[in-house]
C-alpha cells in the first residue's frame, strides 16, 4: 500500500481543487499527441490529426481530454487505494483498447508540464514530488492488470 | 528520431528567449530533479545542500546548462561536438544514462513553469527531442 503523508495529500487536493478540467485535458491531450506522435495510432476514429494546428482544433481531442482527465478523479478520490480503483480501467486499457501502458507514463509527463504551465512557481519542487508520485501510482494501477 | 531542420530552428529561437535566465533553468531543474528523485543525489555525495538554493545546486546547475546551451549551437553534430565531454561522463563520473532523461524531464517542467505561453506543444517536441540527442551525444563513448 502506498503511504501518503498529509502534506501529500494536502498538495493532491489543492492541484484537484484548482484544475481547470476544460482547460488541463484537452491541453494535455494535444500535447501528447503532438510531443508523441505514435500515440495517434489509438485515434484513428478522431479525424485530422495531421498537424499541431489540426490537432489542437480538434473537438474530438479536447472532449476526450475532458474524459480522460476526469479519470483522474478516481485515484485523488481513493488515495489509499489507487490500484483496485483502477483494476477494471486497467482490464479496459489491456483487453478492449489494446494501448501500450508505456503511454500512461508519456500523457502523464504531458499533464505534469501542462500543471507545471498553469501553476507557475506555486508547482514547487515538493509540490511537483507529491504530483509525480501520485501520477506514477495512477500509471502503475492502469498497467498492472495487462497480461 | 533525428533533428529536423524545423526542430532546429525551434530550438534556437526558444533558446533565444530563455538565455538570459539559462543560469537560474539549470539551478532549478538540478533542484528539482534532486528532490523529486532522490536517487539522483547519490552523483554527489560530498554536496552539504540540496535544497534549491545552495551554492551548489547554483553553481552545478549553471554548469550543465551551459553546456545544453553550447550544444544548440552544435546540433548539426552533436555526437562529434560533445566527444570530450561524452568521454568524461563515460571514464569519471559514470552517470548511468537513464539520469540524462531524468533532467532532460526536470528542465522541460522548469521550462514550462517559466515560459508558460513560449514552451507551446510544437516547441516542447522540439525541446525534447534536442534534450534526448544531447543525452544520446553524452553517452555515446560508455560502451
Amino acid at each position: 500500500m502506498v503511504v501518503w503523508t498529509d502534506q501529500e495529500r494536502a498538495f493532491i487536493q489543492d492541484i484537484f481543487s484548482k484544475l481547470n478540467y476544460e482547460d488541463a485535458g484537452p491541453k494535455a491531450l494535444q500535447r501528447v499527441l503532438i510531443v508523441y506522435p505514435w500515440t495517434q495510432r489509438y485515434f484513428g476514429g478522431f479525424g485530422n490529426l495531421y498537424s499541431a494546428e489540426a490537432i489542437k482544433s480538434n473537438p474530438m481531442v479536447a472532449a476526450h481530454g475532458i474524459v480522460v482527465l476526469h479519470g483522474l478523479d478516481k485515484a485523488m478520490k481513493n488515495m489509499d487505494d489507487i490500484k483496485n480503483a483502477y483494476a477494471d480501467l486497467s482490464v479496459l486499457h489491456s483487453e478492449k483498447l489494446h494501448v501500450d501502458p508505456d503511454n500512461f507514463r508519456l500523457l502523464a509527463d504531458c499533464l505534469t508540464i501542462v500543471i507545471a504551465a498553469t501553476m507557475g512557481s506555486s508547482f514547487t519542487a515538493s509540490v511537483q514530488a507529491a504530483w509525480q508520485k501520485f501520477i506514477a501510482v495512477v500509471v502503475s494501477a492502469l498497467s498492472r492488470q495487462y497480461h | 528520431m533525428s533533428l529536423t531542420a524545423k526542430d532546429k530552428a525551434f530550438v534556437k529561437a526558444f533558446w533565444g528567449k530563455i538565455s538570459g535566465q539559462a543560469d537560474a533553468i539549470g539551478q532549478e531543474a538540478l533542484g528539482r530533479m534532486l528532490i523529486v528523485y532522490p536517487q539522483t543525489k547519490i552523483y554527489f555525495s560530498g554536496w552539504t545542500d540540496f535544497s534549491l538554493d545552495s551554492p551548489q545546486v547554483k553553481k552545478h546547475g549553471k554548469t550543465v546548462m551551459s553546456a545544453i546551451t553550447d550544444a544548440v549551437g552544435k546540433m548539426d553534430d552533436l555526437i562529434g561536438g560533445m566527444s570530450s565531454l561524452s568521454d568524461l561522463h563515460a571514464t569519471k563520473f559514470r552517470i548511468d544514462p537513464v539520469n540524462f532523461k531524468i533532467l532532460s524531464h526536470n528542465i522541460l517542467v522548469t521550462l514550462a513553469v517559466h515560459f508558460p505561453t513560449d514552451f507551446t506543444a510544437e516547441v516542447h517536441v522540439a525541446v525534447d527531442k534536442f534534450l534526448a540527442a544531447v543525452s544520446a551525444a553524452l553517452a555515446d563513448k560508455y560502451r
